[in-house]
């Protein structure tokens, strides 16, 4: 793999196209997505003829950045010196200890600037709108992390932002909400559907299908239309690639496994890619199990879904027998969505994934241990990643090492963790 | 030659243009739809589109938004979808019917039990809205098989070069959305639509119809000055939506509503002489 240029000892270079990437040759599982944006059967480009020419600008856009020593260069500026990266790669003594198994790291994602993860890639997308002349952004948001990272990049290059987002997000995300507006951004509250993530990306979706002559859609997981789930991917992929330098810098050896959460699965992508080819590294995807994964009432799209066509590609999705939408259920608000990114919908069905849940309440604890133990206070979604790998450290040897990866953190959280408590701020 | 082939043949001899109303299934519930539907030939339709509603219509407006979720609270599923045009049929042998939709509920279905069943309820074309000729492969073969046009989706952002690509494996004929936004919104101007079509004939031998923001008899007129037909859908939804009650409960005055709406635009339609344009 060429080596991206960078300022740090740690590369905050973007993992190149694997197209271009030597070492990922035809058996690497890093090959993907073919030329139709298709990940097996997942993926594709199933949007209206109104904006396909516009992926098709951007595919080409994309490809061109990607190819420019100079759009690297100016990345890895942002990302060192206004991103905060790398991100430290934390050995979680207290709760190792307090689990008795598996060594237990933690990626420090939620020490980005605006505190998760979605600014790595935000910041890739928003130096690929200024390339393309776009003067207005639109995104969808659920925690509102997304949206917070995508009005902050609006505010650093003065762009005009519209955040489209759940009426019942607005509500369980006030401090996101009020953190976008002073940024500069228009929060649009949605009220279709249960007012969450889909009704969001919907809305979305329909603002730029109306203003595609000067807006650019800044899609905030690995879910959409090709080239949206590779290209946040890539930018996402930086999580990884740190991280295996990190680990084989303090361990010597590759982890046994890496677990994240799945809304869209981003932030999982995003350090499960560059271990694809090291089949001994366990990855492990944790889905919003909600109530239950048999409750009716859980975000659990990959172990509850079907394969279908939702949001310009097809992955796994909560739907009826009629092909009909399920609403999702998380505590979380950033999980609460029905389908998944379809390179996750891949790696399950063939196995070089594993996608499990955690419910509402696992999550509420594994909030409060993380805080308890080691002085983080992770997001909910973050929660879910740590609610599993407490579940399965305890089972593990103590020579075996657990890397979670804490996506963002948990200040946005306060108050919904404060209710469910039964605490009154 | 299939019915939709057969029906824009007569309407060029008679050198007439065309009027395709839209009716959303089972909006607000069956018996409404269905009879609407059957209202709709003797109120001037032409051709029909029947929307089959998904839950996430993330390319229309607010207007077939909420019909679709009448739609499907009213009990709609592809099976009863396909239920109502067979009984249409009962009726009405000429009448070409195009069902328009999402791909998820056909995917769910099963594409080529889907294409079968729809044809042996007698439907005649499909315009799947989020399936672009790159994603058209999971349709085409099925279609072709049954008998169904594929009716192709054309925008203003589609450029010259994309158009072969846009009307490869295209019949019956062609949609041109003819503004770029969701359904029901702005209204093309008489100049936008004046200069898009030259560019349109030039790639392709099938009949146009004009669809998005057509709401008056003025603005079908002019759709089928220059194209073969006009689309109208949010303006008869919502004049549907105004006749229900407040349980949103169909009403004495629903049907009849539509279908008023309907001769109007009509009679507006078939009043422009196309004799001499080809
Ligand atoms: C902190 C955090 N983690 C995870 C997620 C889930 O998204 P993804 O699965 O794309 O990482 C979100 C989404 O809002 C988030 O805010």
């Amino acid at each position: 793999m060429a080596k991206p240029l960078s300022h740090a000892p740690i590369s905050c270079g973007v993992e190149k196209l694997s197209a271009t990437d030597t070492q990922a040759g035809a058996n690497s599982l890093r090959s993907g997505p073919d030329g139709r944006g298709r990940f097996g059967i997942f993926g594709g480009r199933f949007v209206a003829e109104t904006l396909m020419p516009l992926l098709l600008e951007l595919d080409a856009a994309y490809k061109a950045a990607q190819a420019d020593p100079e759009f690297h260069r100016e990345l890895d500026y942002y990302l060192k010196d206004y991103v905060g990266r790398p991100s430290p790669l934390w050995l979680a003594r207290r709760m190792t200890e307090q689990l008795g198994g598996a060594k237990i790291y933690m990626k420090r994602e939620e020490l980005n600037h605006t505190g998760s993860h979605k600014l790595n890639n935000v910041m890739g997308q928003i130096l690929l709108a200024r390339r393309m002349g776009r003067t207005r952004i639109v995104a969808e948001t659920g925690a509102g992390q997304h949206g917070v990272a995508t009005a902050t990049v609006c505010a650093l290059f003065g762009m005009k932002c519209a955040i489209y987002m759940g009426a019942t997000d607005v509500e369980r995300q006030k401090p996101n909400v009020f953190r976008m507006r002073l940024l500069g951004a228009e929060v649009v509250p949605v009220t279709a559907g249960a007012g969450t993530l889909k009704d969001a990306m919907n809305e979305a979706m329909r603002d730029w299908v109306t203003n595609v002559h000067d807006t650019y859609f800044l899609v905030g997981t690995v879910a959409g239309p090709h080239p949206y789930p590779q290209m946040v991917r890539d930018f996402q992929s930086i999580i990884g690639v740190e991280t295996k330098e990190q680990i084989l810098a303090a361990e010597g050896r590759l982890p046994d496994a890496i677990v994240a959460a799945i809304g869209g699965g981003s932030n999982a992508m995003g350090i499960f890619h560059p271990f694809l080819d090291d089949p001994e590294v366990k990855l492990i995807g944790v889905e919003a199990a909600g109530c239950g994964l048999d409750s009716g009432r859980t975000a659990a799209s990959i172990e509850r879904g079907k394969p279908g066509v939702l949001h310009g590609n097809r992955t796994y999705l909560l739907q009826d027998d009629d092909g009909q939408i399920t609403e999702a259920h998380s505590i979380s608000a950033g999980l609460d969505y029905p389908g998944v990114g379809p390179e996750h919908s891949w790696l399950s069905d063939i196995g070089r994934a594993e996608y499990v849940g955690a419910t509402d309440q696992e999550a509420l604890d594994a909030f409060q241990l993380c805080t308890r133990t080691e002085g983080i206070i992770p997001a909910l979604e973050s929660a879910h990643a740590i609610a599993y790998a407490a579940r399965i450290a305890p089972a593990m040897g103590r020579d075996q090492i657990i890397v979670i990866n804490i996506s963002g953190r948990g200040d946005k959280d306060i108050f919904t963790v404060a209710e469910h408590l039964g605490v009154k701020l | 030659m299939s019915r939709i082939a057969r029906r824009f043949a007569t309407l060029r001899a008679q050198g007439r243009g065309a009027l395709i109303p839209y009716v959303e299934a089972c909006d607000p519930d069956y018996d409404t739809s269905l009879a609407t539907l059957r209202g709709m030939p003797a109120a001037g339709a032409d051709l029909i589109e029947v929307g089959v509603p998904f839950s996430d219509p993330s390319a229309d407006g607010p207007t077939i938004q909420k019909a679709a979720l009448r739609g499907l609270k009213g009990g709609s599923t592809m099976k009863r979808v396909l239920e109502m045009v067979r009984a249409f049929r009962e009726g009405d042998n000429e009448t070409p019917i195009i069902l328009m939709g999402y791909t998820n509920p056909i995917e769910a279905y099963g594409p080529e039990r889907f294409c079968t069943d729809a044809k042996a309820a007698g439907v005649d074309g499909l315009i799947v809205v989020d399936m672009p000729p790159e994603e058209a492969d999971l349709l085409a073969g099925p279609a072709a098989a049954s008998g169904l046009d594929i009716i192709r989706l054309v925008a203003p952002t589609t450029p010259d070069a994309r158009l072969p690509v846009v009307f490869s494996g295209a019949s019956g004929f062609v949609y041109y959305v003819s503004i770029t936004g969701v359904t029901g919104t702005r209204t093309a101007s008489t100049d936008e639509l004046a200069a898009a079509l030259p560019r349109l004939r030039r790639a392709t031998d099938l009949p146009i119809a004009i669809g998005f923001g057509i709401r008056t008899p003025a603005l079908a007129a002019s759709a089928v000055r220059v194209a073969d037909a006009a689309v109208v859908a949010s303006a008869l939804l919502n004049t549907l939506e105004g006749t229900l009650d407040a349980d949103g409960k169909a009403t004495p005055r629903t049907v009849p509503d539509v279908l008023a709406q309907l001769r109007g635009l009509a009679d507006a339609v078939h009043a422009v002489d196309k004799t001499d344009s080809k």
